[in-house]
């Protein structure tokens, strides 16, 4: 069961808005990289953001690059998952592969600074604040045996190749 | 209807001969992948994954590839410790190493790498652009790549595919740079999600292999997954021309595959279009826009840094001059693109007419140098991305049009639609 605050962010939230190109001259410096996390959507994000909270967005989070490094420094900032209408293929593969759950869900009714409770294995998000619950969609079973290792890495750590 | 008599898509064709298995829209495969790839802004995490993945070994070393081709030649000293580490990391494990000054890595594995049927997984999201020759390529990130280096295959969900049927001729001042944006603006930046998008049609067989790149470039714009053309007789002749004929092999999609839905764009009826800031399907036509001053226009990138973009902005340039409050910034796609722009003159006509030539490489596309935009700036770019921020400023303004709409725009120092230049 997970459980934290929602960041609530729009439509089409892209790669260079989790991590922009100008900072690339700190992609070996993970720790200062992720200072910048979501920098040019809310700047206050990261000094807000506590361990367990939820990113909630709209439709197509993460379209643009397939910097791996965007869903990195989301995790790096504590971040328990991405609740999502819907997400950009690269990055829902990228995030997957972190270990960083992407819940794709009617985000609508949820509120920016909402109490949720995910439970990944029932499927459903409890809105604490308002007292809504939804459900969301099935992650792929591939993607799920990739999630339930920790991640893509760790994965292939355990079993050497790919035993899809 | 699903059946295996039933005729395939070029995905599924070539998921298909990479599987061994009869692979079909919506099955999870493992697929032998020909081709692999990593650039320098991408390429030190994914070689971490892989030293952490336990994989020791590159599975094919001649198809791995590094490109230092992002930030080249370096601007910071962080960025020069990445390239080192690139550069050991090659010589260690075998991989082949493109240097600065080679070009932008897309642009290469076009030229030299890339087969039709091949299956390509590169660390970059415009990977697509080799599906321009028949080639599944797609952008992935570094944990996916790193495995993929490693066990010399990965896994793919086959798309479903859109076909997407091009008819008529193209315009004068109008190409395939237009036909992409108008595509993506009519179908959004998620309206081919997962999805491959299949180009056919009489248009489709007249384009020159740099129109389909251009094309292919920017499928996943809209979210695409692959954008394949079929390897034909113009592919043929490119892979002679590069010194690789013995590459080419025929494709192309059965009579009766299934397609989610079809589009069809006659571009006869195109005109130059531009996407505005700050995402690409927001597009209008150039001369709606007239009037919106431009600080900066930058010709090249993957998209549009080949020879015949050079071509059509030197023709449009030639004896003309930038507008003073406008700089006009090139950059070749590749070391082969920026000698054959000298031997036909393009690149002299272009400085005389006040351009500043880069390196063959990324350019100031993604924002790190060689044109960051000030406070409040436009550039007009021939990229594929304008992103609030995406070159180096939240700021700033980025358009996303054709070359001959660049051409046209550096001249006058204001959105101008290329029509009216030539």
């Amino acid at each position: 069961m997970l459980r934290g605050r929602a960041f609530k962010f729009g439509d089409s939230i892209s790669t260079d808005h989790i991590i922009p190109g100008r900072y690339a001259h700190l992609r070996s410096n993970l720790p200062e990289l992720a200072k910048h996390v979501l920098e040019d959507a809310d700047p206050s994000f990261v000094s807000k953001v506590k361990k367990g909270d939820f990113i909630v967005a709209g439709s197509n989070f993460g379209l643009g690059s397939s910097r791996e490094h965007a869903p990195l420094v989301i995790k790096m900032a504590g971040v328990s998952a991405i609740l999502a209408r819907s997400v950009a293929r690269i990055f829902f593969r990228n995030a997957i592969n972190l270990g960083l759950p992407v819940l794709i869900c009617d985000t609508d009714h949820i509120d920016d600074g909402d109490e949720l409770e995910v439970d990944l294995a029932e499927g459903t998000v409890k809105d604490l604040t308002n007292g809504r619950e939804l459900t969301f969609g099935r992650i792929p079973e591939v993607m799920l045996r990739i999630l339930d290792e920790g991640g893509l890495i760790s994965y292939i750590q355990k079993h050497g190749d790919f035993k899809l | 209807m699903k059946g295996k008599s039933m005729g395939k898509t070029l995905a599924e064709k070539i998921l298909s001969a990479g599987t061994g298995n009869d692979a079909r829209a919506g099955d999870m495969v493992i697929a032998r992948v020909d081709l692999v790839f990593i650039q320098d802004t991408t390429g030190p995490l994914t070689i971490k994954q892989f030293q952490a993945s336990g994989l020791k070994r590159l599975a094919n070393p001649q198809r791995t590839v590094v490109f230092i081709d992002h930030a080249a030649p370096s601007p910071t000293s962080t960025l020069s410790n990445d390239h080192l580490f690139l550069r050991q990391f090659a010589q260690e494990t075998g991989a082949i190493l493109s240097e600065l000054g080679s070009g932008v890595c897309h642009q290469l594995v076009a030229e030299s790498l890339a087969r039709p049927g091949d299956i390509v997984v590169g660390s970059d999201s415009h990977t697509v652009t080799a599906g321009g020759l028949g080639a599944f390529a797609t952008g992935m990130g570094s944990s996916d790549v790193a495995v993929a280096m490693g066990l010399g295959k990965t896994w793919f969900r086959v798309p479903e595919s859109i076909r997407v049927v091009v008819s008529g001729d193209f315009p004068k001042g109008v190409g395939a740079k237009d036909l992409i944006l108008h595509l993506i603006g009519r179908i959004g930046v998620d309206g081919a999600t997962y999805k491959a998008l299949e180009f056919s049609g009489a248009a489709v067989a007249a384009m020159s292999m740099s129109q389909r790149f251009t094309i292919a470039n920017m499928v996943v714009e809209a979210g695409a997954k692959v954008g394949l053309f079929p390897a034909d007789e113009t592919t043929r002749k490119y892979l002679v021309a590069q010194g690789r004929g013995d590459d080419y092999e025929p494709l192309s999609p059965d009579g009766d595959a299934v397609y989610e839905q079809t589009i069809e764009i006659n571009v006869a009826e195109l005109e130059p279009t531009v996407a505005r800031p700050h995402r690409m399907d927001n597009t209008a036509l150039a001369r709606e826009l007239k009037g919106t001053k431009i600080q900066q226009v930058f010709i090249g990138t993957c998209t549009n840094g080949r020879l015949e973009d050079l071509a059509v902005a030197a023709g449009i340039l030639k004896g003309k001059k930038c507008h003073p409050a406008t700089r006009l910034i090139i950059a070749p796609a590749s070391r082969q693109v920026l000698l054959e722009a000298i031997k036909a003159g393009y690149l002299q006509t272009l400085v005389e007419a006040g351009a500043t030539i880069l390196p063959a490489g990324c350019g100031p596309c993604l924002g790190l140098h060689q044109g960051v935009l000030g406070d409040g700036e436009a550039c007009l770019s021939t990229a594929n991305r304008n992103f609030k921020g995406r070159m180096g400023n939240p700021e700033a303004f980025v358009y996303l049009a054709s070359p001959a709409t660049a051409a046209a725009t550096a001249i006058s120092g204001e959105i101008t639609d290329p029509r009216e230049v030539l």
